[in-house]
């Protein structure tokens, strides 16, 4: 297949940048998106040119470090994938591809494709934890979990936080990775405990660090590699009306 | 040579740990403060650890390549986690699981650190639990098992196909709260490239961040690596792109003891690779071989699709060499299987590098939803990257580089010969012998972080006296110094091939010679080879840019200028091995129809290698293996 690639350059967080043209030949249908990345930079470093920064690490869809914005979705068009598991059989021969990096105020840009999401790991810092000291934790059994609760748990903890709800929202809000947190620990019965606490700060500091709010336009769950559903956010919203309706808010 | 001592307490082995416990120093709390400990890595390890030893009040400074400690590869782990709860009453015990382990190991690991690690098991699910892992759990609200890996008990606990993922994002978040406290410090997007010793104890690293090239010193009065495997040597693997040796590796040339570096395991079911530009490789879980049937033609290069080959035109080889165990065979041998039915040419697919494991009887059996039921995901995973359905046609499968059992020698305490220098998880050599058992990987990198090194690092904390070190001395000056030299190096070559090229090139000389079959004579071509590739990378590679920016090219060329070092080390180790034993395989040692002959008279030992030098022979150091508890046996799965 020949491609031809809209790349988004930029050197640093500081400098401009902009969509560079690039050609290329050669690709197969059976490589992933990312190995035809790999392909081009290995012909741009050969040449002397700059290989396009991007990340990626397992390259099985689970880490959640690759990214990308693919003709202006992120992950790319393929449902509940994501940019590393998709292939290049999904493109066609002579297609012109946009590629550009996850676009909010809250993951700026450290160079071309390769954008700062640690912001993510702030909210978690926040409170996405369960207080549970090593050692005192009692027998794994002494708790029953209902089946579909924690079902429900997994549901919401499979999320691999990798910002393509914010890349894809037009308020660039965060709302779908804090919710699936928040819903993570609120089905099960060890999260009690920090339940209020845990959504007042989270939606505390994912204010503070600049992500937008919820409209209801639903483009996170569409986006999402992991298809978490928008159910959540509905979830965390009744957990942050509950928390600061208790008697307890106060001393968050 | 000398001869290593592993600081094994004495006493009956079920008692061990408990009255080791009983013996090792405490640090105070009010004195732990004192203390600054810098953990490498965020894995299971590496974050359980992190988190745990921050929890006691220790200043703990913790590292990761990547851009979040989430990230961490223990995240890709599929199947589950043991432990020997005997939930299920079918018999398990601790001593189960430590024999179902060392008998996997096929006798090549320490008795007490295994035995220990099973003990520790049941802990590390009671943890997890109120962690919040989402555990898999029956409709009772108990937790769920199944059976994993030719074992006879169901001991596996499981979150769907990702437990990896949840057990990391439990240690993730427990990071997160004691960063949240104060207690840990997290440099994420920071690689380590030295380790610093002081009067002869580890007492620092130095690092690359690797958003602006600043080259930082970090002091400390204890130093953790749980920096995973090298498992990347082949350049194919499952491992994710960035996992390294470069840690390990640059503590080894420090002085630490790096031990049988050449026991590396390869998983039978993989996705085999479509052509020269793939970039990694796709574990698919072990369980499809409970209903799935390994086959080839029977005639060499036989073109047509699986769906036109006959039944009597088909070799059920597996079914065929071991009727007793047929397509579930451990790892190692259903891996070799395959691999030599390919290089006489049997092989399928465009690359001729493959095997079919075919459902189609499967499905016939038991009806496509109950198929659908058990392997869905994986059916999915498959189709993603294949195109191929494999309801429809077979799937084809070939083996990976998927763990590595080796890494630096530690003692009972996970203490290298490096007084200071404490090795975790897949980082170090200890519990798996040479044959990690499957589920027992997550099980060994949290034993280690939460429950082993919190109590071994207090016992070395409380009784060196340590003068306090500022990263203004001068074996920091040195350290960076020999870092910034060579990172100019790397850059002034200014050759014309990428450091990709020389690892793919690597990666293949390893993987042929040094990989699930090794022989004398390969290995000493490798040598020599390994050698003379060596030398081309720092005449020939090509890394633009500079230091001082986000520079892919740079991370990368020193990481394969590592493994253009690193591997030698394996083929001196498999070199020198002169037996067959889990998945170290030598074709000189094998009964006439091909299976392993071990040889417990002469290698019944722990093969730690010290550094004397690029290019030149590590000395050997051994630590015997003493079996109290059980006896050494042939594993046999006719």
């Amino acid at each position: 297949m020949k491609l031809t690639l809209h790349i988004w350059r930029q050197p640093d967080r500081n400098s401009p940048g902009r969509l560079v043209t690039y050609q290329l030949d050669g690709v197969s249908p059976d490589m992933s998106f990312l190995e035809m990345l790999d392909l081009l930079n290995e012909q741009l470093a050969s040449s002397g040119q700059d290989p396009v920064a991007f990340d990626h690490d397992c390259r099985e869809g689970i880490c959640g470090m690759c990214s990308l914005v693919i003709n202006g979705v992120p992950h790319g068009p393929l449902q509940g994938t994501t940019t590393c598991q998709l292939h290049m059989r999904h493109f066609r021969d002579g297609d012109h591809i946009y590629i550009e990096p996850f676009r909010a105020k809250a993951f700026p840009v450290i160079k071309d494709l390769v954008v700062d999401r640690s912001a993510f790991d702030r909210i978690i810092e926040a409170g996405g934890y369960i207080s549970t000291n090593v050692g005192s934790a009692p027998e794994a059994n002494t708790i029953p979990v209902p089946k579909e609760e924690a079902d429900t748990a997994f549901d919401a903890a499979t999320c691999i936080g990798c910002g393509a709800c914010v890349a894809a929202c037009p308020n660039a809000s965060a709302m779908l990775f804090v919710a699936a947190k928040v819903a993570h620990f609120a089905h099960l019965p060890h999260g009690q405990p920090e339940r209020r606490r845990r959504v007042l700060r989270m939606v505390e500091e994912m204010d503070r660090q600049g992500f937008g709010n919820c409209s209801n336009y639903e483009e996170c769950e569409a986006a999402c590699p992991k298809e978490i559903s928008v159910k959540f956010i509905a979830e965390m919203n009744r957990e942050y009306l509950r928390a600061l309706c208790s008697p307890a808010a106060d001393q968050v | 040579m000398t001869q290593l001592d592993g600081r094994v307490p004495s006493g009956p082995i079920a008692e061990k740990w408990d009255r080791h416990r009983r013996q090792l120093r405490l640090v105070a709390p009010a004195n732990r403060r004192k203390f600054r400990i810098i953990v490498v890595g965020s894995g299971l390890a590496g974050a359980s650890a992190a988190a745990t030893l921050g929890q006691l009040g220790y200043q703990v400074d913790c590292f990761c390549f990547q851009d979040s400690p989430r990230r961490a590869h223990s995240i890709a782990a599929q199947g589950g986690i043991n432990a020997a709860k005997n939930y299920q009453n079918d018999g398990d015990n601790v001593w189960r699981l430590f024999y179902d382990t060392i008998k996997g190991g096929d006798f090549r690991s320490r008795e007490a650190n295994v035995y220990r690690l099973a003990q520790i098991s049941t802990a590390i699910i009671d943890q997890c639990v109120a962690l919040g892992v989402p555990f898999a759990r029956e409709y009772g609200g108990m937790l769920a098992n199944r059976s994993f890996g030719g074992v006879q008990v169901s001991r596996t606990f499981y979150a769907r196909g990702q437990t990896g993922q949840q057990l990391l994002l439990a240690c993730y978040s427990a990071l997160a709260r004691q960063i949240d406290a104060g207690n840990v410090r997290m440099y994420p997007r920071t690689e380590m490239l030295d380790l610093v010793i002081v009067d002869g104890k580890a007492r620092g690293i130095i690092t690359r961040n690797l958003v602006t090239g600043e080259i930082q010193r970090h002091a400390a009065h204890a130093v953790c690596l749980a920096t995973g495997g090298y498992g990347n040597i082949y350049y194919l693997s499952t491992n994710a792109a960035g996992c390294n040796v470069t840690a390990t590796y640059r503590a080894y040339k420090r002085g630490a003891y790096f031990a049988n570096p050449c026991f590396t395991q390869i998983h039978p079911t993989c996705i085999p690779p479509h052509g020269e530009h793939q970039s990694k490789l796709t574990l698919m879980s072990e369980s499809l071989r409970n209903d799935g049937r390994i086959w080839v033609p029977k005639r060499k290069g036989d073109r047509r699709p699986p769906q036109e080959i006959p039944e009597s035109e088909r070799d059920y080889f597996l079914e065929r060499m071991y009727p007793a165990f047929g397509n579930l065979v451990p790892r190692d041998i259903a891996s070799r299987a395959i691999k030599r039915i390919c290089d006489q040419g049997y092989g399928v697919g465009p690359l001729g590098i493959g095997v079919y494991l075919d459902f189609s009887d499967a499905i016939k059996r038991l009806g496509r939803s109950t198929i659908e039921q058990r392997y869905g995901n994986l059916f999915e995973m498959y189709e993603r990257i294949t195109g191929e359905d494999p309801y429809e046609v077979p799937m084809r499968i070939y083996p990976a580089s998927h763990y590595t059992m080796g890494g630096l020698w530690v003692d009972y305490n996970l203490m290298s010969n490096i007084p200071g220098l404490f090795v975790l998880g897949e980082a170090n050599f200890s519990d798996h012998g040479a044959n990690r058992l499957g589920a027992s990987a997550l099980m060994q990198g949290l034993a280690d972080g939460f429950f082993i090194i919190p109590n071994t690092i207090a016992h070395y904390l409380a009784g060196e006296p340590m003068q306090p070190v500022s990263t203004d001395h001068d074996a920091f000056a040195e350290a960076e110094n020999e870092v910034r030299l060579r990172i100019r190096r790397l850059l002034q070559v200014k050759g014309r091939r990428t450091p990709d090229s020389f690892h793919r090139e690597l990666g293949r000389l390893m993987w042929d010679n040094c990989g699930m079959i090794r022989n004398r004579e390969g290995l000493q071509r490798t040598l020599e080879k390994v050698a003379q590739l060596r030398e081309e990378f720092w005449e020939n590679v090509n890394v633009l840019g500079s230091n001082e920016q986000f520079n892919i090219m740079l991370e990368k060329a020193g990481r394969v200028a590592d493994f253009l070092e690193f591997a030698e080390l394996m083929c001196y180790d498999a070199l020198h091995r002169e037996e067959s034993c889990g998945a170290h395989f030598r074709e000189e040692y094998q009964t006439p129809d091909g299976e392993a002959v071990r040889n417990d008279e002469q290698f019944c030992y722990v093969a730690a290698w010290e550094y004397q030098g690029v290019g030149q022979k590590p000395t050997l150091h051994k630590e015997p293996l003493v079996f109290e508890e059980v006896k050494p046996t042939v594993r046999s799965y006719k």
